[in-house]
């Protein structure tokens, strides 16, 4: 399922300074673990080790934002993360 | 004063090297530097920042002839990691799997890694990293990818020695890891929410270490585990003797006694034995330095009365001497945290500290007088003195 992922100024040096990158899975977990597959470690920084998103990391699916990395996507779904306003 | 046995000497002597100088591994709330000075450490040349923006908890060099750099690092944002470097800090690889508790059902998450420590000389590619919350991990290939210690971060105690509601203001910590220089199965931590604790199987199993230390802040000043051990430190020259700064004082233990006895209090009553770090002299079991902090009132953690000074005792505690040349007279307000005061191994030694109002202080004679090195760095909150890089 073709996704799109949209990559945060923090995560940048991960993909290379790529904005946006392709992603497969029907979950965000799965599009974000499919991402880590090209680009290791990317998915810890944003995902702690009990599958929770990071307190001062968003994640929004079509405009709207997800607490948990479980909601299922529709065929080229736009992932966005964001860094929050905080964590400075 | 010195009854502990005493570490073994080596089987030869080694060679008399000349000093390269010091490289000090600086870890601060927004970055890496280091800074290298020359052979008399006098000059130093600043190499940074590494990792803008990053917040750096520890640099550690593997000193047992490997060289790697782990650098525990997170960001405001992103979770912890790891950074490696296996060519003196050129280039800097995240590790593969850094430091993450098990999955359970609302279980915990490392905050970040605090605490990097190489293992025993006869283990050449394991470290230790200690956690915030308080966790315990290993790895065996020289960093790149970490366990959970099970011994401890499933400890059926664990829960009782690190209660969720406990912790310091960045967060409860595992915030030392010490291993015996005559057998890699015998080991220390230091938590600041349980106190110290020992292990005799190489992690396996743990127990708390903390008679005669007090908790003030808990209804039995003296329990089993519950104080905040800030630091502790063996002597190298004598592995049996373990210093203490502790929350509430400064201690001392030469096992295989049990009783910490608080050689804080022959501290002046005016500075008192409340601070963050103890550091041993390296060749001399009865000498150790700290650096006082107002631990009075509403705890500003700031230099006794604005007059920032080193102690240092020449007798393993029974007294102490005040090293304040070259430091501001009056209105030096420092904070120096518990990973941001260490020494070199040189003769005579060099004491550094780093404060969080980003100055580092150095003394090239064990403290007789200090210079600032470095000013404007942001919040330190590391130092670690190597060889040269």
């Amino acid at each position: 399922m073709a996704i799109t992922v949209f990559i945060p100024t923090q995560l940048r040096n991960y993909t290379n300074g790529a904005t946006q990158v392709p992603a497969e899975g029907s979950t965000v977990d799965e599009a974000l673990t499919d991402i880590d597959q090209r680009y290791p470690g990317i998915r810890f920084r944003v995902v702690d080790e009990q599958n929770r998103i990071r307190q001062h990391m968003r994640i929004f699916v079509n405009g709207e934002r997800v607490q948990e990395i479980t909601p299922r996507l529709a065929q080229a779904s736009e992932v966005h993360i964001f860094g929050a306003l905080s964590g400075g | 004063m010195t009854k502990a046995k005493p570490a073994k000497k080596p089987a030869s002597r080694p060679k008399k090297k000349t000093p390269r100088g010091v490289t000090l591994l600086i870890g601060t709330r927004k970055g890496a530097w280091f800074f290298s000075s020359d052979a008399a450490r006098k000059s130093w040349r600043v190499d940074g920042p590494h990792f803008l923006g990053n917040i750096i908890n520890h640099i550690v060099r593997d000193t047992r002839g490997g060289g790697t750099l782990l650098m525990a690092a997170k960001t405001g944002h992103l979770g912890p990691t790891i950074f490696r470097s296996t060519d003196k800090g050129k280039r800097w690889k995240e590790a593969a799997r850094p430091p993450a508790f098990a999955k359970a059902e609302n279980g915990r998450a490392v905050d970040h890694s605090f605490w990097l420590s190489p293992g025993h000389a006869s283990e050449p590619k394991v470290w230790w990293a200690g956690t915030s919350p308080p966790g315990l991990f290993v790895s065996t290939d020289d960093g790149v990818s970490w366990d959970s210690v099970d011994g401890l971060n499933e400890n059926p105690m664990y829960g009782k020695w690190n209660p969720p509601d406990a912790g310091t203001p960045d967060g409860a910590l595992l915030n030392q890891i010490l291993i015996d220089p005559r057998d890699a199965s015998h080991m220390y931590l230091a938590t600041s929410t349980a106190g110290v604790f020992e292990s005799r199987d190489r992690a396996k199993s743990w127990r708390p270490l903390n008679k005669n230390v007090e908790a003030s802040f808990m209804p039995d000043p003296y329990p089993e585990f519950g104080q905040d051990a800030h630091y502790i430190a063996l002597s190298p020259a004598m592995p049996d003797r373990i210093y203490q700064q502790n929350h509430c004082g400064i201690y001392r233990v030469d096992r295989p006694n049990e009783k910490w006895e608080r050689i804080g209090n022959a501290m002046p009553k005016t500075v008192g034995d409340i601070g963050f770090t103890i550091l041993p002299h390296p060749r001399e079991p009865d000498i150790a330095w700290v650096f006082p902090m107002d631990g009075s009132t509403v705890w500003p953690r700031t230099s006794p009365d604005g007059k920032p000074a080193v102690y240092r005792t020449r007798d393993a505690g029974k007294s102490w001497e005040r090293q304040d040349r070259g430091f501001p007279k009056k209105q030096g307000w420092f904070t120096v945290k518990r990973q941001a005061f260490c020494r070199d191994d040189t003769k005579p030694v060099g004491l550094y500290l780093g404060t969080t109002g980003g100055e580092v202080w150095a003394s090239t004679n064990e403290g007789a007088r200090f210079t600032q090195i470095a000013a404007h760095l942001p919040e330190i909150y590391s130092l670690e003195a190597v060889e040269r890089l």
